[in-house]
C-alpha cells in the first residue's frame, strides 16, 4: 500500500527455476514495490505470494537468507572500505571471506578494497552492491534498475552475471527501464502497469532445490 | 550460524565505524569530559560538595553521552538504506540487538573509565569499593545500552529521531540513573551491603532490558 492507494492489484506471477524475469513498466508501476515484496522488505497487507517455497504472510524474514536484492540504495555504511562491507554480509550468511574477495574480483573492484565506500563514485558503488550479492550466492537474485549508474565495464559485468545466474542455480527477477540493454539478458518479459502484472500465473515461486533444478 | 557469532558481527561492525569516524573520540568523549570538567569549576568554592555529588554528575555525564552514543548508532543505519540491508543480512533479530547493544556499551564502559579517572582526579574522590563500583558501572551500562537500542531502533527513520531519542530514553533510564548513583555513593561511602543492594537493583534492570530488547527489537526493525 502506498498511503491509502495499492501498490500492488492483481498481480498474479509465477516464475520457474532458473527464469531470467524482464520486469518491465513505467515509473510507478509498481516494479520496486514488487521486488520489495519478494525480498520481504514489505509486507503483504493482503493476498497470497510465495516466495522460495515460503508463504510471506507467515514469515517473510526466512528467505532473506536465500536471496540477494540490488537496488536503488547500496545498503552499505559509507565509513567501512569495500571489502569490510561485502564481508559483514557475506559473514551474515555463514559464508567465508573468501567468497568476499572472489566476489569483488568479479565484479572488478579488488584494486578499490580497501577504500572506504563513502568515497566511491556511484557506478563504483552499484558494483559493490553487485558484489554484496553474489557473495552471498543467493537462490534468488532481485535486480531493480541495475545498470544504472554504471559505466560500459560495469555493465558488461553485470550482464554476464545475469547471463550466469541459470547455471549457477539462481532465479532472477529483474526491473529495468533500459528495455534494450535488459530483453536479451530475459528469457521472459513481463509486463506491470499500475500495480498489476500482465503475466498468466498464481503464485511466485522460485527455485526449490537449486543446482539440480538448473542443470534439468 | 552461533548466536555468539552473529553478536560479534554486528558489534564488531558498529565498533569498526565508530573507530573509523572518531565520532566518539572526537563528540561523545570529550562532551562527557567537558561535563565533569564544568560542574568541577561550578561547584570548586566547596571542596567539600564535589566528592558528595560525585556519583550524581557522574552518571548524568554517562547519560547525556549515551544519549548521543545512541543516536550515533542507528544515524548510520540510515544512509544508503543500510537498515534495508540490516534486515536482508536475514540475521536474527535478538543477535543483531545484542550486537548494536553490545557496541554502544563498550563505547560507554570506555567512556566512564576516562570519566571516572576524570572525577576522581578533579573531583578530590577517595575510592572505596571498586569491586561494587565495577559491578556497577557493568550493569548500569548494559541496562543503559540495551534501553536505548530498544527506544533507538523505534525512533530510527523519524526525521524527529534526535528530539524522539532523549524523550523515550530518559523516563525509561531514570531506574539505572538512581540504582548507578546510588551504587556509586554507598560503595565511596564504604557501605557496602547498601551498595550491593543497588548493584542487585542494576543487575535485575540489566536483565529485563536485555530480555525485553532481544523479543521486541527485530518487529520494531521490521515496522520502523
Amino acid at each position: 500500500m502506498l498511503g491509502r492507494f495499492p501498490a500492488l492489484a492483481g498481480a498474479d506471477l509465477d516464475v520457474e527455476p532458473g527464469e531470467i524475469v524482464l520486469l518491465a513498466g513505467a515509473n510507478g508501476a509498481g516494479k520496486t514495490t514488487l521486488l520489495r515484496l519478494c525480498a520481504g522488505l514489505l509486507p503483504l497487507r493482503s493476498g497470497h505470494a510465495e516466495v522460495l517455497g515460503v508463504d510471506l504472510a507467515v514469515d517473510r524474514r526466512a528467505i532473506r537468507r536465500s536471496l540477494a536484492l540490488v537496488g536503488h540504495e547500496t545498503f552499505c555504511y559509507d565509513d567501512l572500505t569495500v571489502r569490510e562491507n561485502v564481508r559483514f554480509a557475506t559473514r551474515a550468511v555463514a559464508r567465508s571471506t573468501a567468497d568476499a574477495d572472489a566476489a569483488l574480483e568479479r565484479v572488478g573492484l579488488e584494486r578499490s578494497a580497501r577504500v572506504t565506500h563513502g568515497r566511491l563514485s556511484q557506478g563504483q558503488r552499484r558494483r559493490v552492491a553487485l558484489a554484496i550479492a553474489l557473495a552471498r550466492d543467493p537462490r534468488l537474485l532481485l535486480l531493480d534498475e541495475p545498470h544504472a549508474g554504471l559505466d560500459e565495464q560495469g555493465r558488461t559485468i553485470l550482464d554476464g552475471v545475469v547471463r550466469a545466474a541459470p547455471a549457477e542455480g539462481r532465479t532472477v527477477l529483474l526491473a529495468s527501464h533500459e528495455l534494450h540493454r535488459a530483453r536479451p539478458l530475459a528469457t521472459r518479459e513481463v509486463q506491470i502497469s499500475a500495480g498489476q502484472v500482465h503475466d498468466p500465473a498464481a503464485t511466485l515461486r522460485a527455485v526449490p532445490s537449486r543446482r539440480a533444478e538448473a542443470s534439468a | 550460524m552461533t548466536f555468539l557469532r552473529e553478536v560479534a558481527l554486528v558489534a564488531g561492525k558498529d565498533l569498526r565505524i565508530e573507530r573509523r569516524s572518531r565520532v566518539a573520540m572526537q563528540q561523545i568523549l570529550p562532551f562527557g569530559a567537558i561535563v565533569v570538567v564544568m560542574f568541577a569549576f561550578a561547584l570548586d568554592a566547596d571542596r567539600t560538595t564535589l566528592p558528595i555529588a560525585a556519583p550524581g554528575l557522574f552518571w548524568a555525564a554517562v547519560l547525556l553521552a549515551a544519549l548521543l552514543a545512541i543516536g550515533r548508532s542507528f544515524s548510520v543505519e540510515e544512509v544508503n538504506g543500510a537498515r534495508d540491508g540490516l534486515r536482508l543480512t536475514g540475521l536474527d533479530g535478538g543477535s543483531l540487538f545484542v550486537g548494536k547493544a553490545a557496541a554502544i556499551a563498550v563505547e560507554l564502559f570506555v567512556l566512564e573509565i576516562v570519566l571516572g579517572v576524570a572525577v576522581v582526579v578533579l573531583y578530590d574522590v577517595t575510592v572505596r569499593g571498586l569491586l561494587a563500583l565495577v559491578c556497577a558501572a557493568l550493569a548500569a551500562t548494559v541496562g543503559l545500552a540495551a534501553t536505548g537500542t530498544v527506544y533507538g531502533v523505534l525512533a530510527t527513520g523519524s526525521r524527529a529521531r534526535d528530539t524522539l531519542i532523549p524523550l523515550l530514553v530518559l523516563p525509561a533510564v531514570t531506574p539505572v540513573m538512581l540504582g548507578g548513583t546510588q551504587a556509586f555513593a554507598e560503595a565511596l561511602d564504604g557501605s557496602m551491603s547498601e551498595a550491593w543492594q543497588w548493584v542487585q537493583l542494576l543487575v535485575a534492570f540489566a536483565v529485563l532490558a536485555v530480555a525485553a530488547g532481544t523479543v521486541a527489537f527485530a518487529p520494531l526493525l521490521e515496522e520502523g
